[in-house]
């Protein structure tokens, strides 16, 4: 079972939700712990909630195109198969743009002289580690400056490979783009963490329709509940998803979280809400 | 001296699109006769790289210098590599506004980029 924690609007509350899942389902010994992700590679942060020790450290490159000038004829068949414009042939002059480029390989197969072989570029790192509770931790971290964030969340998602039976819990970037497409691509079950405002709504309904497109079936967390309108949960029932758990916007949880404590470290109650959240999910994706 | 400016519309009297990578037309033209002809952005809807993009497709109508608004970091890359001049208009009025300030010397040139890249 693999869950993944997305929102939309960013600052909706997908890690404290992401993190204190995770932790929920350690609490019965006899379980296998979860497997954490947090793919939100642009600036990760599970990691101050759940804490965990690590000691597994892999660099993540992108193979790009090195031009080979002696071979090169600058035929320009490179720059037009290329998707993304990360290669230009201006005159005799072929530039490759390292940022733009996308990994694909096109340029190296079209070219007549061989002239491209293929180097890689650094672009971020992936970690992996436990923590006390026993959730077994991996972040993928893209370096500062670089644009590209899908091939170290894909890269992150091969190389954190879960147990038969273990649970996953996918922290997801925000927003609807590329990365979050790729972290949720093959979740079970997408949770839409969102706010009871018109731009929590706005962006709920892009995410909703990240799920719909990929035929994974969602449900709405409520958090800062009580703030706001009531726009989301007449969207909600109207488009048929169900709100599994409202958490009131209250300043013991700020409080909590800015010292860096998941939801069942701030009031135990959460512990038995968000095992009865697993277990509602769990018959949601049964039924499917 | 045959320049490119980018435009907003294919015509003399066109309101200037001070989008490089991203503006609606190129005009091309000779700034001796002002014989011109207008091209639509190839790059317009290019869901990334509009910058080398544009900057490809000018150097192939063989213009000498480029007059835009701004120019991201891989244009400004690209239009140096193919050793066309970049200038910058900053100042309102249609296409043939900015002609006359080029002919002038009005306008600014830029050998870097001017702007960070709009990459999403």
């Amino acid at each position: 079972m693999r869950i993944t924690v997305a929102s939309g609007k960013g600052g909706t509350g997908k890690t404290t939700v992401a993190t204190s899942l995770a932790l929920s389902l350690t609490t019965n010994a006899a379980d296998l712990p979860p497997l954490f992700l947090d793919c939100d590679v642009e600036a990760p942060n599970a990691h101050l909630f759940l804490k965990p020790t690590f000691e597994n450290r892999k660099d993540v490159s992108l193979l790009i195109p090195s031009i080979d000038e002696s071979k090169c004829t600058s035929c320009g068949k490179c720059a037009e198969v290329c998707e993304y414009h990360a290669i230009a042939v201006l005159g005799k002059n072929v530039m490759v743009f390292p940022k733009l480029c996308h990994g694909c390989g096109s340029c190296t197969l079209v070219c007549p002289t061989k002239a491209i072989k293929e180097v890689p570029n650094l672009l971020g790192s992936l970690e992996a580690g436990s923590t006390a509770s026993g959730i077994q931790f991996s972040r993928g971290t893209l370096d500062i400056g670089e644009p590209m964030a899908v091939p170290v969340i894909r890269q992150l998602k091969k190389w954190s490979v879960a147990q038969p039976g273990q649970v996953v819990v996918v922290d997801a970037p925000p927003g609807t783009s590329c990365p979050v497409v790729e972290s949720v691509r093959g979740a079970d079950f997408l949770l839409l963490v969102t706010e009871p405002t018109p731009f929590g709504l706005h962006d709920l309904k892009l995410a909703a329709q990240v799920a719909k497109e990929l035929q994974i079936p969602a449900g709405v967390i409520i958090n800062r509940d009580g703030i706001g309108d009531t726009g989301v949960e007449k969207y909600c029932i109207a488009v048929s998803l169900p709100i599994l758990m409202r958490i009131p916007y209250d300043r013991a949880i700020a409080e909590g979280t800015a010292r860096g404590q998941t939801l069942l470290e701030i009031d135990p109650k959460y512990t038995m809400l968000f095992q009865q959240l697993f277990l509602e999910i769990s018959r949601i994706v049964a039924q499917q | 001296m045959k320049i490119t400016i980018t435009a907003s519309s294919p015509s003399l009297d066109a309101e200037f699109d001070p989008r490089f990578g991203r503006c609606a037309y190129f005009l091309i033209l000779e700034t001796k006769t002002m014989q011109w002809e207008a091209f639509p952005n190839p790059g317009i809807n290019a869901s990334g790289g509009a910058g080398t993009q544009a900057a490809q497709f000018i150097a192939k109508q063989k213009v000498s210098a480029a007059i835009s608004g701004d120019f991201g970091p891989n244009a400004s890359s690209a239009l140096n590599a193919a050793g066309i001049l970049m200038y910058l208009n900053k100042a309102d009025g249609n296409i043939q506004d900015i002609v006359k300030r080029f002919n002038a010397g009005e306008l600014q040139q830029v050998s870097a980029p001017t702007a960070s890249g709009s990459h999403h």
